[in-house]
């Protein structure tokens, strides 16, 4: 049961790790100065939660291990993000309707992980469903904007929903853990988050005049530590200094 | 609008610099010279211009931060170096000038910067000896101008001053961590403060006597320490700072003035300066083709929102 | 090199706690009054210093001219009974 827990919790974690990591990416790179500071506002209200939540997941583990020893001694298999999250930042299009994507999932999550049975969650929900909330604010604005901008705006922000949304299933789509978390009252229901994450996806395509692709079978389980080829040169960089200098404090 | 009349155009710069002896602000509608305008543009804009060139040196380790801790508190520090871009673009452009022609000048290679953002980060270490060295030689030039007769740029330095002090102390922490640390972390340590001594020193600009705006400068109070002093206090009060770190200042000629109470430093080799604030510094051309990449490849987006916004004014007006 | 139009000039106000006074910390660029209000947020706020901000486009702030300052503001400084310490008010009655 604890295991079922960890793993779940886990999973949660890497999201906000490896989504934060990407953005660290962008920092002092973005189209304009005032995007740099949003998006590092993201940046780091996300390893806020990875922080917490890595935390937490050790305790339930047991092993001691810590929110370092999690983030940089695991190896690629280990590591339980959903395989949106470790796609290329791209162009900025691209960028900010990954992001539009788990904010909208997050705000679902969040909102209902305040009324989990498990009490460490519910305080973490509580504080990352306000930040969520700013977050989906900024990234669906920015899908509006860009979406119903220039011609060329929209292209590239339709190339971009269509490259991401293959990875979108694996967001809903419950598994053994899944379903274990949600009959203990733990993890939030998936099938209800889906329901809520496609009005809000649909309503903000509407609005940027975007399309909706159909759906796809989907090919990668990142939450089961199957990944696509782009999380082991993040991680390569992302642990780089943990692992050439072993045993030194920093 | 017409033209004033030499008598009046004295007085109001008697005035003028009756205004500044006093300590009193000069505001954005208030009457200046047109050298004091031009000044303080170049001088904000260049303020400016170093906090976003400087995001790129550190910001290119937050990737690599070796702890969770350290990465969020990097991140924080660039995003208020960017911050920081913010507040005194906003007061430069009090002046008369925009934003957009401000950048242009930066990317176009006509406008300086820092000299100090020129040189590489090879090593974490180098990220604690820019926040211990390179911030605290800010802090150093910031603290007086709080005191600067412009008003909007007196403001920005204090708000920037209140959130500058978190950036050395970070850095000083990094170094301390090292210092203690396996013999390959204080080798990282001392390599870096080789790297960063002397550029620190060469921040606060040439000495007096070979810097042409200095004089007029500190009459109009936008400078309010010279050059020297100021390098010299902060030779002062970092020298003490590296023996506690147990690391070793690469200067042979470094020596404390029992009579002086100052430590007496090295030659700076300022043919190095000339050579960076011309453009040939080791990393110059990176640092701006990277800002340049970014502004282009960032067109497409603020173009959007601008049509986005011109649609939505449309909207409301024929609704 | 540059852009068609620039992003417009937006002053920012903000309410540091409740009971305060807006107060002018500085100017952003923006797009529009919603992305005005977010970028505000996000420059001006990172150490929770707000609960309210208020973006006037800078366009739309209409200021005295420093040259009427004699006119508009040198009479009040004579009107010295506007001022709480211009009137002797006995020790014992403390609560004045």
């Amino acid at each position: 049961m604890s295991n079922a827990r960890f793993t779940y919790v886990l999973r949660l974690a890497d999201a906000n790790l490896i989504l934060a990591q990407r953005l660290g990416e962008l920092i002092g790179h973005g189209p304009a100065l005032e995007e740099d500071l949003g998006l590092a506002n993201i940046a780091l209200d996300l390893m806020g939660q990875a922080r917490m939540l890595l935390t937490y997941a050790g305790e339930i583990e047991g092993k001691g291990r810590t929110e370092d020893t999690l983030a940089f001694f695991r190896e690629h298999r280990d590591f339980l993000n959903p395989t949106l999250v470790e796609q290329p930042n791209g162009d900025f299009g691209q960028t900010i309707v990954r992001q539009f994507l788990v904010d909208a999932w997050q705000m679902e999550l969040y909102g209902r992980l305040v009324d989990s049975t498990d009490a460490r969650l519910v305080g973490i929900a509580a504080k990352a469903l306000k930040e969520t909330r700013y977050h989906l604010r900024y990234s669906a604005n920015w899908v509006v904007r860009l979406g119903d901008g220039t011609p060329e705006s929209h292209d590239r922000v339709q190339r971009a929903i269509d490259t991401l949304w293959p990875f979108v299933a694996e967001l809903f789509e419950p598994d053994a853990i899944d379903a274990e978390m949600e009959q203990v009252g733990v993890a939030a229901d998936l099938a209800e988050m889906r329901a809520g994450w496609n009005t809000t996806v649909n309503e903000v395509l509407s609005q940027a005049t975007l399309e909706r692709p159909q759906n796809q079978k989907y090919q990668w389980w990142g939450k089961r530590g199957d990944h696509s080829e782009h999380l082991g040169p993040m991680l390569a960089e992302m642990q780089y200094m943990q692992r050439t200098y072993p045993g030194a404090q920093w | 609008m017409h033209t004033q009349s030499l008598d009046s155009l004295a007085a109001l710069e008697k005035r003028f610099q009756e205004k500044v002896d006093a300590e009193e602000r000069i505001e954005p509608q208030d009457w200046m010279p047109a050298a004091y305008r031009q000044t303080l543009i170049r001088q904000i804009s260049q303020h400016a211009h170093s906090e976003i060139v400087g995001m790129l040196p550190e910001g290119n380790w937050i990737t690599r931060a070796p702890t969770l801790k350290r990465k969020t508190i990097l991140m924080a520090k660039v995003q208020d170096e960017g911050g920081h871009g913010a507040y005194l673009y906003g007061a430069a452009e009090t002046l008369g000038v925009s934003r957009d022609q401000l950048v242009d000048q930066l990317l176009e290679g006509t406008a300086k910067y820092s000299s100090i953002f020129n040189y590489p980060t090879p090593t974490w270490a180098d990220i604690g000896a820019i926040g211990w060295l390179v911030d605290g030689a800010a802090i150093m030039n910031q603290i007086p101008l709080c005191r600067c007769s412009y008003g909007p740029y007196a403001r920005a330095m204090v708000r920037i001053c209140k959130e500058e002090s978190f950036h050395q102390r970070q850095g000083f922490e990094i170094m301390l961590v090292l210092s203690r640390g396996t013999p390959e972390q204080k080798r990282l340590a001392q390599e870096a403060l080789n790297r960063w001594w002397w550029p620190s020193l060469m921040m606060f600009g040439p000495p007096d006597a070979d810097s042409k705006h200095s004089a007029q400068s500190m009459r109009w109070n936008i400078k309010r320490l010279g050059n020297d002093e100021l390098r010299q206090r902060f030779v002062d009060f970092t020298v003490p700072q590296a023996q506690f770190l147990g690391l070793a200042i690469p200067d042979a000629q470094l020596t404390w003035d029992e009579t002086e109470h100052h430590y007496r430093y090295g030659a700076i080799d300022w043919s190095e300066f000339q050579q960076v604030l011309q453009g040939n510094g080791p990393c110059n051309r990176e640092r701006l083709a990277a800002r340049r990449r970014a502004h282009d490849e960032g067109r497409w987006v603020r173009e959007a929102a601008t049509a986005y916004a011109d649609k939505e004014l449309r909207n409301r007006r024929s609704a | 090199m540059s852009d068609s139009r620039e992003w417009p000039l937006y002053e920012i106000f903000i309410r540091a706690r409740g009971g305060l006074d807006h107060k002018h910390v500085g100017s952003i660029h923006a797009v529009d009054a919603t992305q005005a209000i977010e970028h505000a947020r996000d420059v001006y706020t990172r150490r929770q210093e707000g609960v309210s901000i208020w973006a006037v486009k800078s366009t739309d702030i209409i200021a005295s001219d420093p040259a009427d300052a004699d006119a508009f503001f040198e009479p009040a400084r004579d009107k010295a009974y506007r001022h709480p310490t211009f009137y002797e008010i006995p020790d014992e009655v403390k609560t004045l």
